[in-house]
């Protein structure tokens, strides 16, 4: 399928590149102003497994919403999955998470009278996928997160980890470019929280591109790669093992 | 990666009317509660509608089988009026206009009814004693619910027919073996019980007897009071009209001519009135079922922040959103709507099968209270929806 209109929007990346965010800053109008990004830049790459830590207020779940095109930024420029965010109206953004990227929240964000199954059937509700294929690849995605045993479970009745299992399948069921997971396992024990972080790592293993915010250093240090986050700009971008990227 | 081509999002109609449901399907009580208002208005205005369409319709069935060609000629209450007696040979003139088909005349006798020969005279009842033809009956197009009208050989002994009302007061409903009443000196079989006329409900409290047995047994002289007239439906004004003059040429004006249909039709459009009034306060609970309405809306659009910020992560546009909630509230209208038209019918069937009349609901009706519930859905919620797709997605994801 084409869509002339939208091809002349594609920004060139540099193959393998997911998403490319150059000199972004953020500012809430707000009395006095808060810069919340003071000119951020950064590249994630296909297969890349990113931990964003920072202390609270450092700008972490703002670069996020930029990242995920939730948020446009006040200056520089995001692309993502090869379309400039600047030059896309609501409705282009709209379409790029519906089928480009996945988000995982702190919250879960379930619909509570769901069940499992419908809940992930929802990551690809707007794509235009008819309801019988869309549970089809929801069971598939439970399957691999681990809940083949809870698809008919209503949200309400299931634990925390399990409903972050959902949130995670509901991400990747639409087999996004990337997944934007704005701390995972902050509502969670430290024993739930490890299975999660083992899963992302396991996700990541079979391709998947996942950028995580973290408060967690520990968390962090599992990862290849982690981005520190300061009052709004970038302190360090390091692979971890390795040196300086 | 290479530049991809944007595929816009898509909701699935299917999938519009599932999400639209959401609200409806887990909070299933207040979504009831919010339905109500519109439900009680649109039932109120069906229940109107329905019952008045089917006691018109049964007015219509009555006047069809009554007629509207029925006359009658009564000396006249006024200043200068004579002794509310017509002349003498009235009757047979009336009877002679070409276009009358039958006259019946009747005349109010001076004497009382008593179910014994114990009660003071002084006591009457309420009931009156008329002299009547024996045409009577067939010229108002009446019925007995028990025994035989008065005929000619009848008409000559001491026999009487009550009407429904007198029958109920002196508490005669068998007639098989013809109870006698006191009537003026004498004692009267009576051999008839007459159902309520529609068309002269005078006659309900009267007894009546031949104007041939009056005469003997009660010393009267039966100079007519009143005439009925049956003519021709295709000449009734013209009838009208000549009718003071022929009943008493000398003094036309003492002469009132009515058409007793013309009653019935006044009583209906009385009715209407009522009509108008219980339409109008329908309308009222239907505004306020609509406001409620856009209330749950605005404070669900509220609760379900999180929801709409979810939606907008998961690739819904703002008109996606916009839509979920405007079909919400047209969703509950309509569930009000058809419950409201389903309480209405049944209201009315029950309502009519207790009066004997047809049941009958117009269209307009149960179809402009499914499209007035539509409307009022609409309406309702249009600001909610408004404000749900507003909302940009960072702030709706915020609230916790
Ligand atoms: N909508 C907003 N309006 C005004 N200021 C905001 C808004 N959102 C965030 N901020 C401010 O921007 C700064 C960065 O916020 P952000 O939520 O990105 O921090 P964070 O690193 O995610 O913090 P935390 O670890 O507590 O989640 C904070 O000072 C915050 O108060
Ligand atoms: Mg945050």
């Amino acid at each position: 399928m084409t869509a002339p209109a939208l091809d002349r929007e594609a920004a060139p990346l540099p193959p393998g590149r997911v998403l490319s965010i150059r000199d972004v800053t953020k500012v809430y109008p707000t009395e006095p102003p808060v810069h919340a990004l003071a000119g951020v830049s950064l590249d994630v790459d296909e297969g890349e497994l990113v931990a964003v830590v920072g202390p609270s207020g450092s700008g972490k779940s703002t670069l996020l919403h930029v990242m995920g095109t939730l948020d446009r930024p006040t200056s520089g420029d995001v692309v993502i999955a090869g379309h400039s965010v600047n030059a896309l109206t609501d409705r282009q953004l709209s379409s790029l998470r519906a089928r480009r990227i996945g988000f995982v929240f702190q919250q879960f964000h379930l619909l509570n009278g769901y069940t499992a199954l419908d809940n992930v059937a929802d990551g690809l509700l707007y794509s235009g996928m008819r309801l019988y294929d869309r549970r089809e690849r929801a069971a598939l995605a439970l399957a691999r997160v681990g809940l083949a045993n809870r698809m008919m479970h209503t949200a309400t009745k299931l634990s925390g980890g399990e409903k972050q299992r959902v949130a995670i399948a509901r991400a990747l069921v639409g087999r996004p470019a990337i997944v934007l997971a704005d701390e995972p396992t902050g509502n969670l024990d430290s024993h739930t929280s490890d299975s999660i972080v083992e899963l992302i790592e396991e996700l990541n293993a079979e391709g998947a591109t996942i950028v995580v915010i973290t408060h967690d250093h520990e968390v962090a240090g599992h990862f290849p790669r982690t981005i520190s986050l300061r009052d709004g700009l970038i302190e360090s971008d390091a692979l971890n093992g390795s040196g300086r990227r | 990666m290479a530049a991809s081509t944007l595929t816009p999002s898509r909701l699935h109609p299917s999938d519009l009317g599932r999400t639209a449901s959401v609200g409806l399907r887990t909070r299933k009580t207040r979504a009831a509660l919010s339905a109500l208002g519109i439900m009680i208005g649109i039932a109120a205005m069906v229940a109107v509608l329905g019952l008045s369409e089917s006691s018109k319709w049964d007015l219509l069935a009555k006047l069809d089988r009554l007629g509207t060609n029925l006359l009658t000629v009564q000396a006249g209450q006024g200043i200068g009026a004579g002794s509310g007696q017509l002349p003498e040979e009235a009757a047979g003139m009336v009877a002679r206009i070409a276009p009358v088909e039958a006259t019946s005349s009747i005349s109010a006798v001076d004497a009382n009814v008593y179910k014994t020969d114990f009660i003071p005279s002084g006591q009457t009842g309420g009931i009156s004693v008329q002299a009547v033809d024996v045409n009577l009956l067939e010229t108002l197009g009446g019925e007995l619910t028990a025994g035989t009208f008065l005929n000619e050989a009848t008409a000559a002994y001491p026999t009487v027919v009550l009407g429904s009302v007198a029958a109920a007061r002196l508490g005669i409903a068998d007639v098989a073996h013809q109870p006698l009443v006191w009537l003026g000196d004498q004692w009267f079989a009576v051999v008839g019980v007459l159902e309520e006329f529609d068309l002269s409900p005078n006659l309900d409290r009267a007894a009546l007897v031949g104007v041939a047995s009056a005469e003997t047994f009660l010393d009267h002289e039966a100079i007519p009071s009143s005439i009925y007239v049956r003519t021709n439906p295709q000449f009734v004004d013209d009838v009208m009209d000549v009718l003071p003059a022929t009943a008493n040429p000398q003094n036309p004006e003492e002469i009132e001519v009515s058409r007793p249909s013309d009653a019935l039709e006044a009583r209906e459009a009385a009715s209407d009135a009522f009509t108008t009034l219980f339409l109008g306060l329908g309308a009222v609970a239907l505004l306020v079922g609509g406001v409620g309405i856009a209330n749950v809306m605005v404070i669900s659009v509220l609760e379900r922040r999180a929801e709409i910020g979810l939606r907008r992560a998961l690739g819904a546009t703002r008109r996606h959103v916009a839509a979920q909630f405007l079909g919400e509230a047209l969703l509950l209208a309509l569930v009000g709507g058809v419950g409201g038209v389903l309480l209405g019918v049944g209201v009315t069937a029950i309502y009519a099968s207790t009066q004997g009349w047809a049941i009958l609901v117009p269209t307009l009706a149960w179809a402009g209270g499914l499209a007035a519930a539509i409307v009022i859905g609409a309406v309702a919620g249009l600001y909610p929806a408004m404000r749900a797709s507003r909302l940009s997605p960072t702030e709706a994801l915020r609230t916790t």
